[in-house]
């Protein structure tokens, strides 16, 4: 079964409701689409992060209501360095969709999402804790794996495998 | 890990409440966990989880290996369900690459990932009940999950770290006698639910322990982000399984039990009902299982079989560089999640087109399941803690990954 090529069209993918939705809300909301291997993925810039989240939430016909996860990928050394990964599901219409935010390798930082859902906590926690992005807002952004004194941060690309001995 | 920090996560307020640490050797949180919590008397004013203490870095692990050595490492995250970690992975995988699976090697993932799912119920509620106080469970149900784990063994030679799923199919064909065994197995399951009932389901002290003990509501629960059996006690009708199928679940029949109460009891009743609707997913695997081969034919991915290896010098070209230099993946993302006996368990793996993966994230359910202890408990007795944490089905080598 050979692979579809991905599609990166705006206008071809308008017709997905987060798409649409974010589009509707402001043009400048969605940076880049890209639909692959059936899944969604919307670039979003790191100011409206937050209220992407909210809208998308609270969206009347399809609403993203269940934060799976967030994550996040260093793509040490080309820049922006951070994607920062949220995947959204629909409960009501059991669809997906990714969001991405790119981060500059100097001092990351976004918005934290923990207002629009409280369990995105843990999750914010670990992505500052293994990869150092900072969000803004948190209520208590603190390591959560490595211990407290713990230099560096293991997952980022520029950390040893075996660590530093 | 709170426990290196200069200062207490945890002040205690003007003389009236006490700081209580809870773990992590404790033996009713099912591993590591360590729960710090404020007190009043008796009464749990604040509540704070605190983990790390199993952190083994897998997911940068996974960054240096090889594709199909990732497998291995997946068992060992939740070593509860070994089966349904190597099959979010493989299904990931095999959505990069774009790999279609015979229907036997799906059948067969399909009824082994319920037999891991009943085995891993069975831990949960033989500890469960024993956290609580009913012994005589515990011993009810290791018996059920040795004949469980004597399949796993006698299907791929290892009782817990099974690494039965390969990318591109299974491992091997079962063994000659395997089917007439789950057969057995899947006849006289059914009885021994009733006699887990029989103990607990109109016992009063376990109705008094359980019964609207750390209650959550579906809206909280939900932005929590819970899922599996946590959310469905609240009310909430979503199972993966059905909802979004994966690995030929849709040709399946089965209910999703779904609750309404959100305390323990309900989730207690969920997981019972679930063990029911799994051991008939494995009744209807049994019987509708296809022949053919259980492994994809593509020759670059899926190592060639022994026999071949030997008489074919293709095969062993192609299984020298699969061992030695893996095989390359389509450049891309993808985000795979599975019902796990827990919940959504999820993976994104990420592919810059070499033979390594460029990224594994591992999306715990019981990370996200353990953000709900605070709301369940705040207000209620210490005794309501241990009842909590049994009821959320927490596995810490899956949080701490």
């Amino acid at each position: 079964m050979p692979l579809a090529p991905a599609v990166t069209d705006i206008e071809q993918l308008k017709g997905h409701p987060a798409v649409a939705r974010l589009v509707g809300w402001n043009p400048q909301a969605v940076t880049g689409v890209k639909f692959d291997r059936d899944e969604m993925t919307i670039y979003v810039p790191r100011e409206a992060i937050r209220e992407a989240c909210a809208l998308l939430r609270d969206d009347a016909n399809c609403p993203f209501n269940y934060l799976s996860d967030i994550t996040c990928v260093d793509w040490y050394p080309s820049e922006p360095r951070f994607e920062v990964v949220y995947h959204l599901l629909s409960i009501p219409h059991k669809e997906r969709v990714r969001l991405k935010v790119r981060l500059s390798g100097d001092t990351p930082a976004l918005d934290s999402v923990t207002s629009v859902w409280p369990g995105a906590n843990y999750f914010e926690r670990e992505v500052f804790d293994l990869f150092g992005v900072r969000f803004n807002g948190h209520p208590y952004l603190r390591r959560l794996l490595m211990p407290e004194n713990w230099e560096g941060h293991p997952l980022r690309k520029d950390y040893p495998v075996e660590g530093y001995r | 890990m709170a426990h290196l920090s200069p200062t207490p996560a945890l002040e205690p307020g003007q003389d009236k409440t006490m700081i209580l640490n809870m773990g992590p050797q404790h033996p009713s949180t099912h591993g590591v966990l360590r729960v710090l919590l404020e007190i009043d008397g008796e009464t749990v004013v604040r509540m704070m989880p605190d983990i790390g203490f199993l952190h083994t870095g897998i997911e940068k692990t996974c960054e240096a290996k090889f594709y199909h050595q990732v497998v291995p490492l997946t068992d060992r995250i939740d070593y509860l369900c070994p089966m349904t970690n190597n099959l979010c992975y493989v299904l990931a995988v095999e959505k990069l690459l774009g790999l279609e699976i015979p229907p036997r090697a799906q059948w067969l993932r399909v009824m082994m990932n319920e037999l891991t799912r009943i085995n891993s119920h069975l831990v949960w509620l033989g500890t469960h009940a024993m956290d609580i106080g009913a012994m005589t469970v515990f011993l009810y149900c290791f018996r059920e999950r040795e004949e469980i784990l004597r399949l796993f063994e006698a299907i791929s030679g290892q009782r817990m770290m099974t690494s039965y799923f390969r990318i591109g199919g299974v491992a091997l064909e079962p063994p000659l006698d395997f089917f007439d065994r789950v057969k057995k197995f899947a006849d006289i399951f059914p009885g021994r639910v009733d006699e887990y009932e029989g103990l607990l389901t109109g016992n009063p002290i376990w109705v008094m322990r359980t019964k609207g003990v750390a209650k959550i509501s579906a809206e909280d629960a939900i932005a929590l982000g819970a899922s599996g059996p946590t959310l469905r006690g609240s009310g909430v009708d979503i199972d993966l399984r059905r909802d979004m199928p994966y690995s030929g679940y849709e040709n399946f029949k089965f209910k999703v039990p779904v609750g309404k109460e959100g305390d323990v009891f309900e989730r207690y009743m969920l997981r019972v009902a679930e063990l029911r609707e799994s051991i008939g997913i494995v009744k209807q695997a049994l019987e509708g299982m296809p022949s053919g081969p259980v492994k994809a034919n593509a020759p670059k991915v899926v190592l060639p079989d022994r026999e071949k290896m030997k008489t074919e010098m293709e095969a062993l070209i192609y299984h020298f560089k699969i061992v030695t230099e893996g095989f390359a993946v389509p450049e891309g993302e993808v985000y795979q999640a599975v019902e796990s006996p827990r919940g959504e368990m999820g993976y994104y793996v990420v592919s810059d087109g070499s033979a390594k993966p460029y990224r594994v994230h591992m999306r715990s359910a019981c990370l996200a399941n353990m953000q709900t202890l605070p709301k369940m408990c705040e207000g209620r007795l210490i005794a309501d803690v241990v009842a909590a944490i049994g009821s959320i089905d927490i596995v810490l080598g899956e949080i701490d990954r």
